[in-house]
């Protein structure tokens, strides 16, 4: 069956509603930084890898001593210039440090999510569709366990089973793998495994119990029963008619959900020394970094709030309803 | 499934509470001699690479990470009550900025900011309330301050339909003050849904301080905490697995508990019906 | 005489609920012949909609369940059926539309993808060509454009014109028998007009029979040739249009017929419109003997001793009380 196509104004518009929501990030994190007693640049005195010279050019650029809503500005024009400061643990620009180790986590994150909705999507319908059967209340059971497990332990048990005891799987993530061709593939694709089931469960877990209440509510519906009575079989009634009526609130859910998910790439991409950005944001605060800590923070708010958009334009897309108001 | 948790979290919180009372091996007591071993009966859980016995510092460590749990969610529906009571009961656009806020923070990376905000001000903190007392109330300030949005959510919709419900009309009608209305009438009517979101919090900020310990920025390592205890454990998983299983096995259980009675609570209260 | 096109002997359709069985079909005998026009009448709760859905075994089982009966189509037993037999007879033998034109279509798909699915799978045809099938039923009811329209999604409709595009879609594969469930109860009572219309229009095109299940005595008595009336779960009567109108026999009937509102008789005879005392008897436990006995001013004893037979008193007009 055909879709349609969303609207140029109503991308417009979503995309408009994007800056107040990015500017209101900057304003939290400014205030953070703000109210933070003592100056923040007070630990490059102590350290001798910065001169005393870049401290001041630095001091001066940051105009300590203007007034709040000065440096404010100074600072957002500095950020969206892409001037995000120097990171002198590891001697390069901020932004480029955070634009090498982005690919990673981007990988993994999408990687689980795939996971995560390759799991939810077939057992939530599935439970929906015999609800109260065995089968649901396992699913049931298996999701309240999934999202209960907290996600530095499932990596813990995982490395456990698979690494050590099973010595199926390598126990850290290496970025400068030898090989070559195919081997290359092959060896990044045995250390994803972990870091991406255990994300992809626990989001998985969560998002079955979503897709089976908004299964539930689908299915009761009266065009469900106009479905029925065309005789075009059970099977396609619930996946044309039903599933993917119900995606639509699931993708709001699946937005509203990329919060948890960056948590838990952080703790997982730490478990298994992936180097992600989420490593670098812990292995940046254990350094005492700044500047690298604060564009870490703020490059996953601006990621939150574009997978909120991919899911906006999403939703119009599955929802004709939307994109033509 | 409730009950049966119900069960299973009093036998744990019975366990931190009175356990240090029955079994009194100091959780600092260093033994090399002992150090990782597995379960035996001098050491019930074994011992860490130190040789510190795991059971106690595992009792002391769920206190912590209990208390955390209950003192965040406490301060995360004080929020989100008030917010939330604030935004039903007025109209407009007292009522849309405080929805803007509140999709703001529901739309910030939790652990992110969590992170950071924990990163900056530990210092100053520690400075004033000493190094244990600083994470506390720091760890409780910051999971609380990052978890009111539900709660403000729910609270600002129970209030939008209540507040135009017969017996809050008539309150009004008879003259009540708003802040009346709202203590008498209307928030013990909101408060279902609310316990439930508070129960499923305290597993959240169970799990939220276990994570920031986990990464070295909750607990400083010698406070044991479940979390820290894992942290410690997690170089150690080819020799001492079980050093790792027991805490981890611990938040588990306990968050799953939690759930579940949250769970049992929805369904016994169905907040459908209130509104 | 002929085999009927559809004969339902019997029929019970049963809810398990938590408060017992509720009989919401208790025993329903009706019969409908080729290209003829049935109406089912009764009020609310009285097992139409359930007979009907039962027809097309759209009924949720479980809750639901077949405790007894046949429904025989052509001849042939559709109770013991699979549901995959089901569907080679839904929609290209017997296609049903419902009471609310807003929600029976599915507001994802435009009305062409949806009208196109029943034709593609029932006719073989590719999707262009069902597409192409599609606008032209939407110009077979009427829709003003229906090129432009087909690719329209059901929000872009209003209430009469979603009931076209339903009845396009049921018609779509040229079915023998429609099913219409209260067609026209959610609409405009100008628009009801113009649906009723429509669909005789239809049926003289196509020579399909309908099944009309109403409550409106009024669009009875002007689109139907026999009238079935059912009362809590049970046939009460069944006759032609002429003879129900002219000799109602059964107290209900009576009872239906006088709370039609009329123009002409109220104004000159000063007559009062009757309303039926009381309400209809509760399914889960329905009582033994006739279910009417307790609001019909007619009752004797034998009316709660056992539930009457259909007895024939005339050509064709069958009722079930013992007067």
């Amino acid at each position: 069956m055909q879709v349609h196509r969303v609207s140029r104004q109503y991308v417009i518009r979503k995309l408009l509603i994007m800056i107040p929501s990015l500017l209101g990030i900057s304003v939290v994190l400014f205030s953070l930084l703000a109210l933070a007693p003592g100056d923040p640049f007070d630990e490059l005195a102590t350290n001798p890898a910065v001169p005393p010279e870049v401290r001041a050019a630095l001091r001066a650029k940051f105009g300590l001593d203007d007034p709040v809503w000065m440096r404010y500005w100074h600072w957002l024009i500095a950020l969206l210039q892409g001037d995000w400061g120097f990171s002198f643990v590891s001697r390069m620009d901020v932004s480029t440090l955070i634009m090498q180790r982005l690919p990673v986590t981007l990988i993994v994150i999408g990687a689980s999510q795939i996971l995560a909705i390759a799991i939810a999507i077939p057992v939530g319908v599935l439970a929906a569709t015999r609800p109260y059967s065995l089968f649901d209340q396992v699913a049931n059971t298996f999701a309240f366990i999934g999202f209960s497990l907290p996600t530095f332990f499932t990596g813990l048990v995982l490395i456990l089973v698979f690494s050590i005891q099973l010595d199926w799987l390598p126990f850290v993530y290496r970025a400068d793998i030898a090989a070559t061709g195919w081997a290359f593939y092959w060896e990044h694709i045995k250390q994803s495994i972990m870091p991406v089931t255990v994300l992809g469960l626990f989001q998985g877990a969560a998002l079955v119990r979503f897709v089976r209440s908004s299964v539930l509510d689908v299915i009761r519906l009266d065009y469900v029963t106009t479905a029925r009575s065309k005789g075009i079989g059970e099977r396609k009634v619930i996946t044309r008619h039903v599933v993917r009526t119900a995606l639509i609130p699931v993708v709001t859910l699946v937005a509203l959900q990329m919060p948890i998910v960056f948590s838990g790439a952080i703790v997982t991409e730490q478990i298994f020394r992936v180097p992600g950005i989420g490593s670098l944001l812990i292995s940046s605060m254990l350094a005492n970094d700044t500047p690298v800590v604060m564009g870490v923070t703020f490059v996953s708010a601006c990621l939150v709030v574009i997978f909120n958009l991919i899911a906006d334009i999403l939703y119009g897309w599955l929802d004709p309803r939307i994109a033509f108001r | 499934m409730a009950l049966v948790s119900a069960l299973a979290l009093a036998v744990i919180l019975f366990a931190v509470l009175a356990g240090p009372f029955i079994w009194r091996v100091p959780i600092n007591e260093i033994d090399f001699a002992a150090k990782l071993q597995g379960p035996s009966w001098k050491h019930p859980l074994g011992t860490d690479d130190l040789g510190q016995d795991l059971l106690s510092r595992l009792i002391y460590g769920g206190r912590i990470s209990i208390a955390v749990g209950f003192a965040a969610m406490v301060v995360a529906i004080f929020f989100g009550v008030l917010v939330g009571a604030i935004a039903g009961m007025s109209s407009g656009r007292v009522d849309a900025a405080l929805m803007w806020v509140t999709d703001l923070f529901l739309s910030l990376p939790q652990l992110p900011l969590l992170l950071l905000v924990i990163y900056l001000f530990r210092e100053p903190v520690k400075g004033v309330l000493g190094v244990e007392g600083g994470a506390f109330v720091l760890i409780v300030a910051v999971i609380g301050g990052t978890r009111w949005m539900s709660a403000a959510r729910l609270v600002r919709a129970q209030f939008l339909s209540l507040r135009e419900k017969e017996f809050v009309e008539a309150a009004r009608a008879l003259g009540a003050s708003r802040l009346r209305q709202v203590t008498q009438h209307i928030l013990p009517n909101a408060l279902g849904p609310v316990i439930v979101v508070a129960t499923i919090d305290v597993a959240a900020a169970i799990i939220a301080e276990s994570t920031l310990s986990f990464l070295g920025l909750g607990f400083p390592s010698d406070v044991p905490t479940w979390g820290s205890v894992l942290r410690d454990a997690k170089d150690y998983l080819d020799i001492a697995p079980h050093w790792a299983l027991f805490p981890g096995a611990l938040i588990f259980i306990t968050v799953l508990a939690i759930n579940f009675i949250g769970d049992g609570l929805r369904d016994a209260l169905d907040p459908r019906r209130v509104l | 005489m002929a085999e009927p096109l559809l004969d339902i002997r019997g029929l019970k359709t049963w809810f398990k609920t938590d408060d017992g069985m509720v009989r919401a079909v208790d025993g329903v005998d009706l019969h409908i012949d080729r290209g003829e026009t049935l109406g089912v009448v009764g009020e609310s709760g009285c097992g139409k909609t359930v007979t009907a859905r039962s027809v097309l075994k759209l009924i949720d089982m479980p809750p639901g369940r077949f405790e007894a009966g046949q429904i025989l189509w052509q001849g042939r037993d559709l109770i013991p059926l699979s549901m995959d037999e089901m569907d080679k007879i839904r929609a290209k033998e017997i296609a049903i539309i419902f009471q609310e034109p807003m929600t029976s279509l599915n507001p994802v798909y435009t009305v062409g993808d949806q009208i196109a699915e029943v034709i593609a799978l029932h006719q073989k045809l590719s999707r262009k060509q069902a597409i192409a099938g599609a606008a032209e039923m939407l110009r077979l009811v009427d829709i003003p454009n229906p090129e432009r329209r087909v690719h329209d999604y059901p929000h872009q409709f209003s209430g009469g014109m979603r009931q076209r595009v339903m009845i396009a879609m049921a018609l779509s594969c040229q079915p023998k028998l429609l099913i219409a469930d209260e067609p026209t109860t959610a609409l405009d009572v100008t628009i009801q007009a113009q649906i009723l219309e429509l669909m005789q229009e239809m049926k003289e095109r196509f020579g399909m029979a309908i099944m009309l299940i109403t409550h409106a005595m009024g669009v009875v008595a002007e689109t139907c040739q026999r009238v079935t009336v059912m009362y809590a779960g049970n046939v009460v009567e069944e006759a032609s249009v002429e003879a129900l109108f002219g000799d109602p026999r059964h107290p209900y009937t009576q009872g239906l017929i006088r709370s039609i509102p009329r123009v002409d008789r109220s104004a000159e005879k000063k007559q009062r419109l009757e309303a039926i005392a009381g309400t209809v008897p509760n399914l889960l436990d329905p009582p033994l003997g006739c279910r009417f006995a307790a609001r019909c001013k007619f009752a004797m004893d034998v009316c709660t001793q056992g539930l009457p037979p259909l007895k024939e008193v005339g050509p064709g007009h069958y009722v079930r009380c013992v007067l």
